[in-house]
């Protein structure tokens, strides 16, 4: 399924004659694994693709993290609608290799953006939004304690890109708040006795070296509802775009423990593209 | 004592080094007259052959547009040039150029720095002092 996307993406690129343009290039950022435009781990406040305020822009994405007992494929898409609306969807397949089983969730979401401009704007640009998921087979999350197998998360994002600010380079930074109860973004499922809606904090900062690379680092900080405990996500980056239609982001993942297996870390890939 | 003095005096020639570094202007970096002249003449190249924009172009005065750019860029680099020509609201009222429009032209101005050898940190210092321009520029 995942080489099938990939291969389609790939050949749809070249036949996209004319899409959204009005962005400097590289500066909407890629996708994330529930499906907004951002890092790899955290919804940045900017929307998916080009578009400007007279343009749609629409993606797909397929991203794959490889940790030492699990694995996380995710496929999706987004419409970014003149700049101001974000719909994305996005189906991830989460493997325990332990039990060589697949858990399944689909993240719809939605992103509004309130102010400004990433690039123009003196303040940061600023968005709102929200990720409602639903687990596949309530199984596992069942069986871990959690109230819910399906949940929606709501966040307010943060970002700006400072030209030339760091030696001549371009700087981007977002800061994200995220209100969730969801387990292990939503996989292990929602809540759980005594446990509910927190307010956790991501960040992401990047240095664009040149016009077609990126590289930077997130941070997002998790509830720990759930017995098994569960840590705070952190990644670092590089970004390619060689051009408006294409990216492609390797990454280094550690997740913590997850499920009674520590520390989880491994290799992230993602290719995007805008049309 | 006069170790004192020395590395007093070593200090200075140091800072002062520093400081005639540091008050290099954006406008040296951009390579004087000729640099921007440079990049004027590619972006004028450059919209000439576009098809997306050059009709905001079609009914300007191209050696007066080239004077008038070449002067905002110097002044605006921090150059011994002063700007005093109409406003960036006035040039562009009743233009109608919208967001995708202006960040072509964006882009147009970022080739003709690649044409004119300007380095990339320098393109971006350039670009860091117009951004701001970009709210009297568009929809006007």
């Amino acid at each position: 399924m995942w080489k099938n996307l990939l291969r389609c993406a790939l050949l749809l690129v070249p036949s996209i004659a004319s899409g959204a343009d009005g962005k400097l290039i590289a500066t909407p950022g890629v996708s994330q694994i529930e499906g907004a435009a951002g890092g790899g781990l955290v919804p940045w406040a900017q929307l998916a693709g080009y578009a400007s305020r007279d343009e749609i822009a629409v993606n797909a994405f397929a991203s794959r993290g490889t940790l030492d007992d699990y694995s996380l494929d995710v496929f999706g898409a987004q419409i970014n609608l003149y700049d101001r609306l974000e719909f994305s969807i996005a189906e991830q397949e989460f493997h325990v290799d332990a039990l060589d089983l697949n858990i399944r969730q689909r993240v719809l979401g939605t992103k509004f953006r309130l102010y400004g401009d990433i690039v123009y704007s003196r303040w940061p640009q600023l968005s709102v939004g929200m990720q409602y998921k639903k687990l596949d087979d309530p199984l596992v999350a069942n069986l871990l304690g959690a109230d819910d197998d399906s949940g929606t998360d709501y966040y307010i994002a943060a970002s700006k890109l400072h030209l030339g600010a760091i030696a001549g380079l371009n700087w981007l930074w977002n800061v994200t708040g995220r209100y969730t109860e969801a387990n292990q973004i939503g996989l292990l499922g929602f809540g759980a006795d005594g446990e509910g809606y927190e307010w956790m904090f991501e960040a992401s900062t990047a240095i664009l070296f040149g016009r077609h690379i990126a590289v930077g680092v997130e941070y997002r900080q998790k509830p720990d509802n759930l017995g098994p405990k569960e840590d705070d996500w952190k990644s670092a980056f590089i970004a390619w775009v060689p051009n408006k239609y294409v990216s492609l982001t390797a990454g280094y993942i550690d997740l913590g423990e997850i499920v009674g297996a520590d520390d989880q870390d491994g290799l992230y890939l993602s290719i995007m593209g805008t049309f | 004592m006069r170790l004192l003095k020395t590395a007093l005096l070593m200090s200075s020639i140091t800072l002062s080094a520093c400081a005639i570094t540091s008050q290099q202007s954006l406008y040296d970096k951009l390579g004087g007259e000729a640099g921007i002249d440079s990049i004027v003449s590619h972006l004028v190249q450059n919209i000439g052959q576009d098809k997306q924009v050059f009709h905001y172009f079609a009914e300007a005065n191209v050696n007066r547009f080239k004077k008038h750019l070449a002067l905002h860029l110097c002044d605006i680099s921090d150059g011994p040039c002063h700007y005093d020509g109409d406003s960036m609201q006035q040039i562009h009222d009743g233009m109608e150029i919208n967001e995708r429009d202006f960040n072509h032209l964006v882009d147009l101005l970022i080739d003709a720095m690649y044409k004119s050898d300007v380095p990339h940190p320098i393109q971006n210092q350039l670009l860091a002092r117009l951004a701001p321009l970009r709210t009297n520029i568009i929809y006007r």
